[in-house]
């Protein structure tokens, strides 16, 4: 098991003939993922990295019966490119593009819900069940497979710590990349209760930085929902109050969305706060034992 | 990004919302041509992007006209935490019966926008949340309905009994959200809102900050971008998110998180960082570069440290960037390298021929940062 992702997951790479879109198409292919087709406007008919390309999700997932897409799309046209996945039935939609306006992403979440499926992002590295299949961007080297579930608002800092379970000999179930942005499809407790369920995650890192609430909400719900071990982390303790840290999610804005407050949540739940990234992986062994 | 007061009444008289005549002025001289105009006694309005201009002296009456400009002369030029105001609006002067809030940002946590009023206006909307939360009145708002009108109705409802203020307040409330919606703004506040002796209703003050995201869709309201210094024009037009700090280690890092927690490492060791700089994915050597020239022209920098964990951004590409930098930029720092990940080893090879080295752990390559920005070992 693992959550979300599997190797039964069939993807449509959506924007495949972009620059991004090929190469990421084809780590992904090449790490074992199923990406049965790729839709761009205008290129249906041709072929891209070995795969049929379409010119819209609903054609490409009329012919291969995929249930995940990838959206790599610039900005201007991605929250259309998410729209059109929900509505030609796909279940799970990954949208890596950074920059997307929020009202956009208000919308777009408001039709998710309302249809029951899933979006992971806006501005995130995707997800990955190493082993057995690879929706996203992140290095596909660093993986292993194991058990530890790991969910993260950050991209490279999540590499950091996996790279670093992984040489700690601890695998992962899971790592799924929410994003960056104030608005999100997937938050820590949608991840959470997924990895609660799944009998493969024995532990959990769960990977926070500052602006809003969720790490609070996060640490309220493992408190009383989660039955596996969890190991927390928060990055932008010495950011400045009011300027956003590069992540447009990442900002302390009237005194709210501290470090300091997430980080006390956390020990008050019971959760183990690494003060330093390279403590992670000792604490994840400790309480694994 | 925040706009002036003057620039968000410019766009909510565009959508009707009634706002007290006034312009801007740059000079005392033009402050009191203004005033004579309006024929009117006037406030005089400090235009800075920080809150609290009423207590620092930053808001002014003037009766005549050659008060205006006196008053002008005293609140231009004037210091507000920290910021030089060099512009004033000058505008009527409004008769207040009652004050209260309206206003609209989007809510994290519930994922859509919230409208909230208040009776309690005047004040700083945070501090009523904090202490008297019973008086702020909240109502979520559909994205696929847009404000309706019974919400728009209880809203109204909440600051004034009489039916026809309420049709006055529930218009504005109306004309807010359209504002709110088709500017891509992260918040748009009236406050205070005032109800006159004569029984109307009009925009006292007004506040809007725009989603930085949704800027592209309003050329006209990215126009209105300033307080940026060169240094953040320069990172912000090459695609790098830098903020300036006040330590001595220079940060150049690939992605938000990880620059985060690499300030927050140079801090565990008892270091300080002197910015936050994230040269995003897929970065070019020029990135590079310009990274470079924005943090060794921080006189503060002792020594500079990057932390790259290549993902689609690639290790050579940082290494040739750290290469050119040293044969283009006159940099007199010391330069710490940590580097692993998407092609680390041709990276490491750009660096030998270089002279440079790298390691491969981020505890370490910060250790050797501070190590140096103390004046140890180059």
């Amino acid at each position: 098991m693992s959550i979300l992702v599997d190797e039964k997951t069939k993807v449509i790479v959506q924007g495949i003939t972009g620059r991004d879109g090929s190469f990421h198409a084809k780590t992904m292919i090449d790490y074992g993922t199923k990406v049965v087709a790729g839709a761009t406007p205008g290129k249906g008919g041709t072929e891209c990295v070995g795969v049929p390309v379409f010119d819209s999700v609903r054609e490409a997932r009329e012919a291969t019966g995929a249930n995940a897409s990838i959206a790599y799309v610039p900005y201007s046209f991605a929250a259309d490119a998410v729209h059109e996945a929900f509505d030609a039935g796909v279940e799970l939609v990954v949208c890596i593009t950074e920059g997307i306006p929020t009202s956009e992403v208000v919308k777009i979440y408001s039709k998710m819900k309302s249809l029951g499926v899933r979006m992971i992002g806006p501005n995130c590295p995707g997800i990955i069940s190493p082993g057995k299949c690879k929706v996203g961007i992140m290095p596909a080297q660093i993986h292993t497979r194991g058990n530890v579930g790991v969910v993260s608002r950050s991209g490279t800092l999540t590499y950091e710590v996996v790279n670093q379970l992984t040489k700690a000999g601890l695998g992962q179930s899971t790592c799924i990349g929410i994003g960056g942005d104030p608005i999100i499809g997937t938050n820590f407790i949608d991840t959470l209760k997924l990895f609660q369920a799944d009998p493969e995650t024995k532990a959990i890192v769960l990977i926070g930085e500052i602006g809003g609430t969720d790490e609070e909400e996060a640490a309220e719900f493992i408190k009383s929902e989660i039955r596996k071990p969890v190991v927390g982390f928060v990055a932008g303790q010495t950011a400045p109050p009011g300027k956003r840290m590069g992540h447009a999610g990442a900002i302390v804005s009237g005194g709210t969305g501290t470090a300091a407050e997430k980080i006390a949540a956390f020990k008050k739940s019971g959760i183990a706060v690494a003060d330093i990234p390279s403590q992670i992986s000792g604490l994840v062994a400790s309480l694994m034992k | 990004m925040n706009i002036h007061e003057y620039q968000a009444k410019e766009i909510f008289a565009r959508y009707g919302i009634p706002v007290p005549p006034g312009k801007v002025a740059a000079s005392p001289a033009e402050a009191g041509k203004i005033a004579r105009d309006l024929g009117k006694p006037v406030v005089v309005k400090a235009q800075v992007h920080v809150g609290g201009r009423g207590k620092a002296g930053g808001i002014k009456f003037g009766k005549t006209p050659e008060e205006a400009e006196k008053v002008a002369g005293q609140v231009l030029g004037m210091s507000i935490k920290g910021l030089t105001v060099k512009k004033v609006l000058v505008t009527t002067s409004v008769e207040v019966a009652s004050e209260s809030y309206l206003g609209l940002v989007t809510d994290r946590k519930a994922k859509r926008p919230v409208f909230m009023a208040s009776p309690a206006g005047g004040v700083d909307i945070e501090e009523v949340a904090r202490t008297t939360p019973e008086k702020i009145f909240k109502m979520h708002v559909d994205p696929c309905t847009g404000l309706l009108p019974y919400q728009a109705r209880f809203l109204a409802g909440r600051l004034e009994k009489d039916p026809k203020l309420q049709s006055q307040i529930a218009s504005i409330a109306h004309k807010l959200w359209k504002v709110f919606w088709e500017t891509d703004c992260s918040l748009a506040e009236i406050n205070p809102l005032v109800k006159t002796p004569q029984g109307e209703v009009i925009a006292l003050d007004a506040k809007i900050n725009l989603d930085d995201n949704g800027l592209f869709r309003h050329a006209e309201l990215e126009a209105l971008r300033e307080g940026e210094n060169e240094h953040e024009k320069a990172a912000r037009e090459m695609g790098l998110s830098y903020v300036k700090l006040d330590g001595s280690v220079g940060c150049c890092v690939n992605g938000a998180g990880l620059a985060m927690a690499t300030m927050d490492l140079i801090k565990h060791y008892g270091g300080e960082p002197a910015n936050f700089l994230d040269i995003g994915g897929s970065s070019s050597p020029d990135k590079v570069l310009t990274a470079m020239r924005i943090i060794c022209s921080d006189p503060g920098v002792k020594a500079v440290f990057f932390n790259i964990f290549g993902g689609i951004t690639r290790c050579d590409d940082v290494a040739s960037g750290i290469v050119r930098a040293l044969k283009e930029i006159n940099i007199k720092v010391p330069i710490v390298i940590r580097l692993t990940g998407t092609n680390e080893e041709k990276a490491r090879e750009i660096l030998r021929s270089a002279n440079l080295t790298a390691t491969a752990l981020m505890d370490e390559g910060v250790r050797q940062a501070l190590q140096m920005a103390k004046g140890g070992v180059n």
